[in-house]
């Protein structure tokens, strides 16, 4: 009777550490956010808990209405928009380029390709502000070389945005290119020998055998790539603090500055459930067509 | 070799490489404009921007340590480090747990692990923050590593290798009357030392990494993580390239070393995770 109880309680005892620690960092906040979000807690509710106020929606409505929220959001929209095709269209052509040899070069291609995406993300950022420093940098130098510019690269607001989607991009594409590269080294070579006694070129063939093949794999990367350019933080926070005029801002950052610099903790975990409830809409979205593609 | 290549002609595949080759000089480009740049000094920087140093220094990294606390900020990111391996060997037993046990509620608790991983780290951030507050753990080393000790991904790499281990083992290992602890140690973590390798080495660079959580929990700079400490310098120094340039090199480097001895282990890690 003992041993039996002992033998039912040791499963527990390898799962539990992890999943106390899960509980308390991740799935209790969930609902704590959720429940803050009602409310307008902030430094003073954080000292003394009577002081907290239930507010209702009011967090969401005011949201609404905050002309740094709705920027925030436009500039999301359009980190997203223009960010996630870019990342999947050159990771995608870059596996297919490194794919085309077996040999010492193009194994050290996939380590230079990579190595942006294991590299420190505050390191990458102080060295890309330095590379777009209007006068010192790196990017105008050369620029001014052939005649052209400077460009205000992060302090001009209809450029800055897309600076740091260049960086973000660069720093992207390693990480997804392996993920290419993996599911292209699955497709089987038969296929490609049939195409080609049929006649069939190299467009042809990567047309017809190499993307159908990498369906699953541009899934999973396109929906991956989403909810992070969703959460895009590091790279307007360390370079441009949501600078200049906000033109950089994401929700992401509006939602720490809000909270931490501000400490309008009801504010801010509204504005990240708006974000959460974004991410999961475009997730479903993306799982719907994938079935949608499938089904035809 | 059967699969993943299609073939073409020699010519093509020499102008591919040519293509890759300047695609691939333009990624690394930033890391070696960074690096020559990391030992010129602030005069030449602000003068020409050759791309050689003319007169090369070291005095750049001299000054991380006598003017910046960079001595301070290795020691803390080493521990937190060191301190996320214990996270590893908890997401490893987590994972031997869920493989190889049959228990209730195994299904909906595994379930729970995974959803974990869709929740994005900007709603939990404020929470999490108020409960470090509440256990008195801001400003402290262990408030820093304890939200992300564990990880749903790790938890659910060791489960996919240890579901592959078969029964048979263990349960001979039973007959002979190892306990389950000794079962765990002596046999399951040597079976998987492939995937305890990919995980050690991706732990290593997470913890080096790290910037968000130190930056939020810690407010006294003898608290600080390199990412942190870095970022305190680009602030306090603005136009010292150079200096700046040094510090970057000195984050970005050893992992780059690490990650080109390791490369092999990691790159199979991404053909487990593709499997299923």
């Amino acid at each position: 009777m003992h041993s039996s109880f002992l033998k039912k309680i040791v499963p527990y005892t390898f799962v539990f550490p992890a999943l106390l620690l899960l509980a308390i960092f991740s799935l209790i906040p969930i609902v704590i956010a959720l429940l803050i979000s009602f409310t307008g807690l902030d430094i003073t509710g954080l000292g003394d808990w009577s002081q907290i106020k239930f507010i209702g929606f009011s967090n969401y409505l005011q949201l609404f209405q905050d002309s740094a929220f709705l920027q925030s959001i436009m500039n999301t929209v359009v980190y997203v928009l223009v960010g996630v095709p870019l990342v999947i269209v050159i990771s995608l052509t870059i596996a297919i380029l490194i794919n085309s040899g077996r040999n010492g070069f193009f194994k050290m291609m996939r380590l230079v390709f990579y190595t942006p995406s294991i590299t420190n993300t505050v390191a990458i950022a102080v060295v890309w502000t330095y590379l777009y420093n209007p006068s010192l940098g790196l990017f105008n130098t050369l620029l001014a070389k052939v005649g052209v510019g400077p460009i205000g690269w992060l302090t001009d607001p209809n450029v800055a945005k897309f600076s740091l989607i260049i960086l973000a991009v660069w720093k992207a594409v390693g990480l997804n290119m392996l993920i290419f590269l993996a599911a292209l080294q699955g497709v089987p070579r038969s296929l490609y020998e049939a195409a080609e006694l049929d006649g069939a070129n190299y467009w042809e063939q990567t047309r017809h055998i190499t993307l159908p093949s990498l369906k699953f794999s541009i899934f999973f990367v396109t929906v991956t790539t989403l909810i992070g350019w969703f959460q895009f933080f590091d790279e307007p926070f360390i370079m441009t603090k949501g600078g200049p005029l906000n033109s950089t801002n994401s929700v992401a950052l509006f939602v720490y500055q809000n909270g931490f610099q501000n400490s309008n903790f009801g504010y801010a975990a509204a504005g990240s459930f708006v974000m959460f409830v974004a991410i999961i809409v475009a997730t479903l979205i993306q799982f719907k067509l994938q079935e949608k593609q499938r089904g035809e | 070799m059967d699969t993943g290549m299609q073939d073409i002609s020699k010519t093509s595949k020499i102008l591919v490489g040519i293509v890759l080759m300047i695609l691939g000089f333009l990624m690394i480009l930033p890391f070696l404009w960074m690096f020559l740049s990391s030992f010129k000094t602030s005069t030449e920087i602000s003068l020409s921007q050759s791309f050689w140093p003319k007169h090369w220094t070291i005095d750049n990294y001299e000054n991380l340590f006598t003017n910046g606390s960079f001595g301070i900020y290795i020691k803390n990111t080493l521990i937190i480090t060191m301190a996320s391996f214990i996270g590893l060997f908890l997401n490893a037993m987590a994972g031997y747990g869920f493989a190889k046990f049959d228990f209730k509620g195994r299904k909906f608790l595994f379930m729970a692990v995974l959803a974990t991983m869709m929740i994005p780290g900007q709603v939990t951030m404020i929470p999490v923050y108020l409960i470090l507050n509440q256990m008195q753990l801001t400003n402290t080393l262990l408030g820093i590593v304890l939200p992300g000790l564990v990880g749903a991904f790790g938890i659910f790499l060791f489960r996919q290798f240890m579901s592959n281990i078969p029964d048979s083992i263990v349960e001979a290992a039973r007959l002979d009357g190892a306990g389950e602890w000794y079962i765990f140690f002596h046999l399951i973590l040597p079976i998987s030392k492939p995937v305890l390798a990919v995980q050690g080495i991706l732990t290593f660079i997470g913890g080096w990494n790290a910037f968000l959580w130190p930056l939020i929990i810690a407010n006294d700079q003898k608290y600080y993580t390199l990412s942190v400490g870095l970022q305190l310098l680009q602030g306090q120094h603005t136009s010292d390239y150079g200096l700046q340039m040094a510090g970057s090199s000195f984050m970005v480097i050893p992992i780059v070393i690490i990650f080109v001895i390791f490369q092999k282990y990691i790159l199979q890690g991404f053909n487990i995770q593709m499997d299923k």
